[in-house]
């Protein structure tokens, strides 16, 4: 199933409610591979001068001793310091909220950042840990065996996928 | 039980890393790409990844070792493990310890990674038959068998340097008869496809019947390295040979030292490697050594990066088949990041 969302207006309308973060001259970050694909279009609407960063959180997953490394590990690339600067995470889907503090832990292993928000496309029900978004798209509830996912990256659509599907 | 058979799991997957004989081109892909992640490691304030935290690594050297040790030892602690270095034969062997006996007595204290160097042929194998299941083993070269994880760091520094190997010639020289990183390098280049793989040295330093692995043999140093990509140097293993392979060193040096003469025959951009550790002056020139084709001192820095990978690899859990509930542990190309 496909959401009728238009992601573009979700991402003009994160982009709106990130203005007031644009005076602390952040560094935005995406999370492979989905957080990428929504941070490369924020961060060229904003027109953010830092060049963007990007994380990929396998080396941090903590369920790395039951499952194993991720076979497609893509690389980290951060810009030169984090050290004493405001960063923007950007995430598509925020769910049980593991990856943003795998995402934590490997940003401040390069540093002692400001400060750092979240912004995601998708906010859904499922928290484990306590994380939260400070920029949402769009917020959903799915019942029990429903998941989202951002398919693309040519064009972006979130999908609902049934675990018996 | 082949050594192929004991280095994979039911599911096909690494659980130890004892040779590259038997691997599949995706398995020294999977490891190259890996490795490829972790160099950017060596950029972040904390040069520390977390994943092998709360392990414990022994580093079991049966044979001296520099290079190879010391990048097992900083990949391993750039991966938060525990580390310990020991040189048995000056301690439990020389008392009459056997192998297996010295692995049990650090299998008691709970080691969960060995990396095992030992002088003869088949020690790590033996290892791996003999330790329970939860514990992993790495070859860091064994006799004249194998020294894989050397093997993997080159083809990473042959990518690195000329692209897919594939599209290469790539010339050995030297001692092929007692050299595992050669038996090693053979398996790699051939299993990734290399144009062509030769081996050049004087015929009392060629195994018997080489060409079996699919090499092509020359024992003359023009005719080898012509437009060769890549020229790699082995060391003469005098330690290993009992009687006499070579007339004299000065001869040696003079048929098959890598000379700014002899390079001139590979392409202009052929790269120069050495496992190391070099004997300059016998079988590489020292101007060679240091000159700009040579990528040998890289070779060590990636040999860190590579060595994090192999053990990142082997010491995760076993990808079982995942309910969709975490649909974030797999991020495929068109993957997400849900959980």
């Amino acid at each position: 199933m496909t959401m009728t969302a238009d992601i573009n207006a979700l991402i003009a309308q994160m982009a709106v409610a990130l203005q007031p973060y644009l005076d602390r001259r952040p560094i935005m970050i995406g999370i492979h591979t989905g957080g990428t694909w929504i941070a490369q279009k924020l961060h060229q609407s904003l027109g953010l001068s830092d060049p963007l960063g990007a994380l990929d959180i396998s080396f941090y997953r903590d369920d790395f001793t039951r499952v194993g490394l991720n076979p497609q590990v893509k690389t980290s690339d951060l810009p030169e310091s984090v050290d004493g600067r405001h960063i923007i995470l950007v995430d598509d889907v925020l769910h049980t909220g593991r990856t943003i503090r795998a995402a934590m832990n490997e940003i401040f292993d390069y540093g002692r950042p400001e400060s750092v928000v979240l912004a995601v496309l998708v906010e859904r029900d499922g928290r484990e840990l306590p994380i939260q978004a400070d920029v949402v798209g769009q917020h959903c509830t799915l019942t029990p065996g429903q998941h989202i996912k951002l398919v693309g990256p040519e064009k972006l659509a979130l999908k609902v996928l049934e675990d018996n599907a | 039980m082949t050594v192929a058979d004991i280095q994979f799991d039911e599911q096909g997957q690494l659980k130890h890393f004892l040779t590259i004989e038997g691997l599949k081109r995706d398995h020294i892909l999977q490891i190259l790409d890996t490795a490829q992640s972790f160099i950017t490691l060596a950029k972040k304030e904390i040069k520390k990844a977390p994943l092998l935290r709360g392990k414990t690594v022994v580093n079991l050297f049966f044979e001296s070792s520099t290079r190879t040790r010391t990048t097992f030892e900083i990949a391993a602690k750039r991966l938060s493990a525990d580390v310990i270095n020991l040189n048995p034969q000056h301690s439990a062997t020389s008392k009459g310890e056997t192998l297996l006996d010295t692995v049990n007595n650090l299998e008691a204290m709970h080691t969960d990674l060995f990396v095992v160097r030992h002088p003869n042929s088949g020690a790590a194998n033996l290892i791996a038959k003999h330790v329970p299941p939860h514990v992993r083993i790495i070859n860091a070269g064994d006799g004249r068998h194998a020294h894989p994880t050397q093997a993997m760091l080159d083809m990473f520094t042959i990518r690195a340097h000329k692209g897919d190997v594939k599209n290469l010639q790539v010339a050995i020289v030297g001692d092929i008869l007692h050299s595992r990183v050669a038996r090693s390098q053979i398996h790699a280049l051939t299993t990734l496809g290399a144009a062509q793989v030769r081996v050049i040295a004087p015929k009392t330093l060629l195994p018997t019947e080489v060409e079996r692995l699919g090499v092509h043999p020359y024992t003359n140093m023009h005719e080898g390295l012509r437009d060769a990509d890549v020229v790699i140097m082995l060391r003469l293993q005098r330690e290993r040979m009992n009687g006499a392979f070579v007339p004299s060193e000065q001869e040696f040096f003079n048929l098959y030292g890598l000379t700014a003469d002899k390079l001139a025959y590979a392409k202009q951009d052929a790269i120069v490697m050495h496992p190391g550790p070099m004997n300059r002056g016998l079988e590489i020139d020292s101007s060679v050594a240091d000159g700009p084709q040579s990528v040998i001192l890289p070779q060590v820095t990636y040999g860190i990066a590579v060595r994090m990978a192999i053990m990142a690899l082997i010491m995760g859990g076993k990808p079982v088949a995942r309910k969709r509930r975490t649909s974030g542990s797999t991020r495929g190309s068109n993957g997400t990041t849900s959980t």
